[in-house]
């Protein structure tokens, strides 16, 4: 309207995303917890990879680690609990173009929810998956969870629990068309960002158990845990997750794996004395159930009436 | 050159003439599990459509997958009900009997199918079988059909197909279309055509096979039988087509655009999903099956919240397990469409027989208040145009909708105008266009309830969507006054759709002694009980529902104009006859409940939970008894 053809109207830069783009009010987890840092992790991650918010959904079930996406300024579905895996894949399914997350924790995921987590790792979708495992549940206020230590006291079980737990990376492991498995911890900053981003990055359902302290109900197993460097390895491959130099100094101890090797993957998941943080199996061909999903989007409405109409053809008198 | 040969045989013969003219016909097939009574018989079915004719059909589906043979429960079949014009329930019993053995049909005779007079065509070579127990079995249950007053006629089906096949397991079915489309008049052209179609991925040795096996069917008839009927059809100039409710659903899906059905196997409502399977793929869609039903309706739900609205299909058992998800949808305002092909309950119950209980769950199986549109088709051609409307609804009101069809819909076949597919029932009614920076996810306006739903992918709508009591900002709030607000909210939909709603129509005077309402698939059989009472005199009206949640208005105003007002339901309810049954103790059927509670108006329920559609006969006798009593009894 002010004689400026449409051609030559340029196009006004990207909007460049800061860290307070992603950030929504103030978490309400217990000062502590390990949450707070991979919230800031994730947050780290989206402005370093520009994840444009409204493209970027985080899902979660239910659980301290599920309030989740209420703290990102994103799109976010805190649903049910156990149930934040068949959510997830739906959105997947028909929206290639979405960033999808998933926040769960231990008992929303190896408990209430173990059945679809089962069958989301063989769907193998594009979903960053981030497992926030603290052995306890907090929410609730202190009872049994799946991995809970044998004999850990809790509300539920006075005189410790009674059966050893689940191994939510030998689980993993052990299912069908898995696709990338990672382990890391809350405590260790520079190895928890990168294990993110290495997860963002895989093409497909990418398996982040964290190692989380949860600072209410389980104090001496968090000072046991962060104290303790001698079963606590680095795994280390020029095909796993790259550290800097001062992240990889806090690790008295460092292991060799081959990420392609499945075999030795589940021999390290089987060692429940010692944490091994990094990336224990990554297969970048493994099938995408989301690309099947996507593969017949965008027909005109003329090419879905006359398919209807073909076989409606079939039914006529 | 075989089609010339026929013309002649229908139309020169001069048995065509001689032919008995009737109005309609029942016709029963029955067999073991997996002799293809079935195909026969929906083949027959389809045949009768495409001549004109009104047609209803009803699968007798055996109790067992595999249950061993000449079996009561090994009992597999079909009825098809055919008229000049246009049918609307599978009727009282059968004219026609056509058994593959002697001890499949007692089933149904356990069930009333039969009556004094009705004709059975029976396989005959049971009477010369190598074993004594059989060839018993076989001479006693002939004299006991004929005791019974039913006109036998022994069939040599195997003996026949031998001439042509050495297993005459495998296509005795096609030599049986033959018979009963030279007994009924049947154009044979058509019959070759269907079988073409049926076999159409099978070799041309098969499709040869079956269709000589017809041909033989259709002249040992012309020769041996002195049955002749035909039930000539009114020629309509609009176009039909044939399928059954299943069906219809799974075309109801593809033509409402919805882009995603993700379900779990349960029974009777797979077929929708197999009929998806093989067609949604070209129709731009796609089908999940999920890994159990919690699942499947999770997924759904993702899909729908991220802009691609979902169907969900399942039965009672699954609907059990979806409530939380469902729960979900209405507290968090997610258009989803859920349909639900309802079976016998509670639990597992009768997997493939027809009830309609499932009512009361889907509306208040919900902890909380989780109001949600409830429809009911009413008939086959419904079930088609109820899914486009559902997915409208869901996203014009943003909330979950319920589509209740059963089992008698399911496998009931009928022939209804075909749909003209409309582009705008494809396209979803969502604004996607950015909004305004900080723009409000459950902005509700205060008269309707409304809100406009953001979808990823929008800038400005980001929000994090939460089962948690939440505030129009769609932040988790716990305060009593917010909500109240957004309980209202939800509930105001209701209201505000139920304004869109016109009150339904009366079959009948709109006065009268009686009214009878119903739902669902029981529409045919009571209007023409309804029509019978009426010729005989009766002050009968009916009226039928196809909205649950929200009810159509104006019901009260029917009902007040009529001295009795009773629901006819396939569910349960106490007979008030039963020992401990009191007026005030008595638990009605489900939807009696539900009119008695909105109306307060003493309305009367007659229900049972056979597992059998309803027939006419049955209900006549109902509105017999139920004009008999006082008023206030």
């Amino acid at each position: 309207m002010f004689g400026i053809k449409q051609d030559f109207v340029c196009e006004l830069p990207k909007k460049y995303y800061t860290l307070s783009d992603y950030e929504k009010g103030v978490a309400r987890w217990c000062p502590g917890c390990g949450d707070h840092a991979v919230l800031s992790s994730v947050q780290r991650l989206c402005r370093e990879e520009q994840l444009p918010p409204e493209q970027t959904v985080f899902v979660s079930g239910i659980g301290c680690s599920s309030r989740f996406p209420h703290y990102m300024n994103t799109y976010g579905f805190h649903g049910l609990h156990g149930r934040a895996f068949p959510v997830a894949c739906g959105v997947k399914f028909r929206r290639p173009d979405l960033n999808v997350f998933v926040i769960t924790g231990d008992g929303d995921c190896c408990s209430i929810g173990a059945g679809a987590w089962i069958h989301a790792i063989r769907y193998n979708m594009d979903l960053t998956v981030l497992l926030f495992d603290n052995q306890i549940y907090g929410m609730t206020k202190k009872q049994t969870s799946p991995t809970s230590r044998q004999g850990t006291v809790t509300n539920t079980h006075p005189h410790g629990s009674v059966l050893p737990p689940v191994n939510p990376l030998q689980t993993t492991l052990g299912v069908s068309n898995v696709s990338f498995v990672a382990q890391t911890a809350d405590w260790v900053p520079g190895h928890l960002f990168a294990t993110i981003k290495a997860a963002h990055e895989h093409p497909g359902f990418s398996f982040v158990k964290i190692i989380m302290r949860c600072s209410k109900f389980m104090k001496p197993l968090i000072d046991e845990m962060t104290k303790d460097r001698e079963h606590l390895y680095l795994l280390k491959d020029e095909k796993g997750i790259q550290v800097d130099e001062s992240t990889a100094r806090i690790f008295t101890h460092q292991k060799a794996h081959d990420p392609s090797d499945i075999h030795a993957a589940r021999e390290l998941a089987e060692d429940e004395a010692t944490h091994y943080l990094g990336l224990f199996y990554q297969n970048k061909e493994a099938l995408r159930y989301d690309l099947y999903g996507a593969h017949n989007l965008g027909q005109s409405p003329e090419d879905k009436m006359s398919a209807i109409n073909a076989q409606l053809d079939r039914y006529a008198v | 050159m075989m089609k010339k040969s026929h013309e002649s045989l229908v139309d020169t013969s001069p048995e065509a003439t001689t032919r008995t003219q009737l109005k309609e016909h029942i016709l029963e097939i029955v067999s073991d599990s997996g002799e293809g009574a079935q195909k026969a018989g929906q083949s027959f079915g389809a045949i009768s459509a495409k001549m004109g004719n009104g047609v209803w059909t009803v699968e007798i589906i055996p109790a067992d997958i595999q249950p061993p043979p000449r079996t009561k429960e090994s009992a597999s079949g079909i009825r098809i009900r055919f008229g000049s014009t246009k049918v609307t329930n599978a009727g009282d019993e059968a004219d026609v009997v056509v058994a593959f053995n002697e001890v499949v049909p007692y089933t149904r005779i356990d069930q009333e199918a039969y009556r004094e007079g009705t004709i059975m065509l029976i396989e005959n070579k049971w009477a010369a079988d190598e074993s004594e127990d059989i060839r018993k079995s076989y001479a006693t249950a002939i004299q006991d059909f004929k005791d019974r007053g039913f006109v036998v006629y022994e069939i040599p089906m195997e003996e026949e197909c031998l001439k042509l096949v050495s297993n005459p397991k495998r296509g005795k079915n096609m030599w049986v279309l033959g018979m009963l489309c030279q007994m009924y008049n049947r154009n044979i052209e058509k019959a070759e055509k269907q079988i073409k179609q049926i076999f159409r991925k099978k070799s041309q040795q098969v499709i040869d096979s079956n269709l000589q096996l017809l041909h033989a069917g259709y002249g040992w008839a012309a020769g041996n039988l002195d049955l002749r009927y035909d039930v000539p059809a009114v020629e309509g100039d609009q176009e039909l087509v044939v399928m059954n409710g299943n069906e219809a659903l799974s075309f109801g899906i593809q033509a409402a655009g919805i882009e995603l059905c993700s379900m779990y196997p349960i029974t009777p409502a797979t077929s929708t999903s197999h009929h998806l399977a093989e067609s949604i793929q070209e129709a731009g869609g796609i089908i999940h099956q999920a890994e159990d039903e919690i699942a499947a309706v999770g997924f759904a739900i993702g899909a729908s919240y991220s802009g691609k609205t979902s169907v969900t299909i399942t039965s009672g058992p699954g609907i059990a397990l979806k409530t939380e998800f469902l729960g979900l949808a209405v507290m968090a305002e997610v258009p989803l469409v859920v349909i639900d092909v309802q079976r016998g309950g509670p639990s597992t119950g009768l997997p493939t027989k027809v009830e309609q209980s499932d009512l009361l769950a889907v509306l208040y199986g919900q902890p909380g208040d989780a109001p949600k549109v409830v429809l009911a088709p009413a008939t086959i051609e419904e079930c088609f145009h109820f899914v486009i409307l559902a997915r409208k609804i869901a996203e014009a009101f943003r909330m979950p909708v319920i589509l209740l069809s059963d089992a008698n819909l399911a496998t009931g076949v009928q022939p209804f105008p075909r749909p003209q597919l409309r582009e705008e029932w494809l396209s979803s009614p969502i604004d996607q266009s950015p909004r305004k920076e900080k723009s409000r996810p459950y902005d509700w306006d205060e008269k309707t309830g409304l809100s406009k739903r953001p979808i990823p992918g929008q800038t400005g709508g980001e929000y994090t969507l939460t089962g948690l009591a939440h505030s129009v900002e769609g932040k988790v709030s716990y305060k009593p006054e917010v909500n109240q607000h957004a309980s209202a909210m939800r509930s105001r939909k209701l209201a505000a759709f139920g304004r869109t709603l016109k009150a339904p129509k009366v079959h009948g005077d709109p006065e009268g002694d009686l009214l009878i309402v119903g739902w669902g698939s029981t529409q045919g059989a009571i209007e023409e009980a309804v029509d019978h009472a009426r010729e005989e005199g009766h002050r009968v009206s009916s009226v039928h529902l196809r909205f649950l949640s929200p009810f159509e208005p104006g019901l009260k105003e029917i009902f007040q104009k009529f001295k009795k007002v009773m629901t006819i339901e396939i569910n349960y309810s106490d007979d008030p006859s039963d020992p401990l049954i009191t007026g005030e103790n008595r638990r009605y059927a489900q939807l009696a409940w539900l009119l008695r509670a909105r109306t307060l108006i003493d309305i009367d329920c007659y229900s049972n939970v056979h597992g059998q559609p309803l027939s006419p006969g049955k209900l006549l006798d109902v509105i017999h008894q139920k004009l008999e009593q006082p008023v206030n009894a």
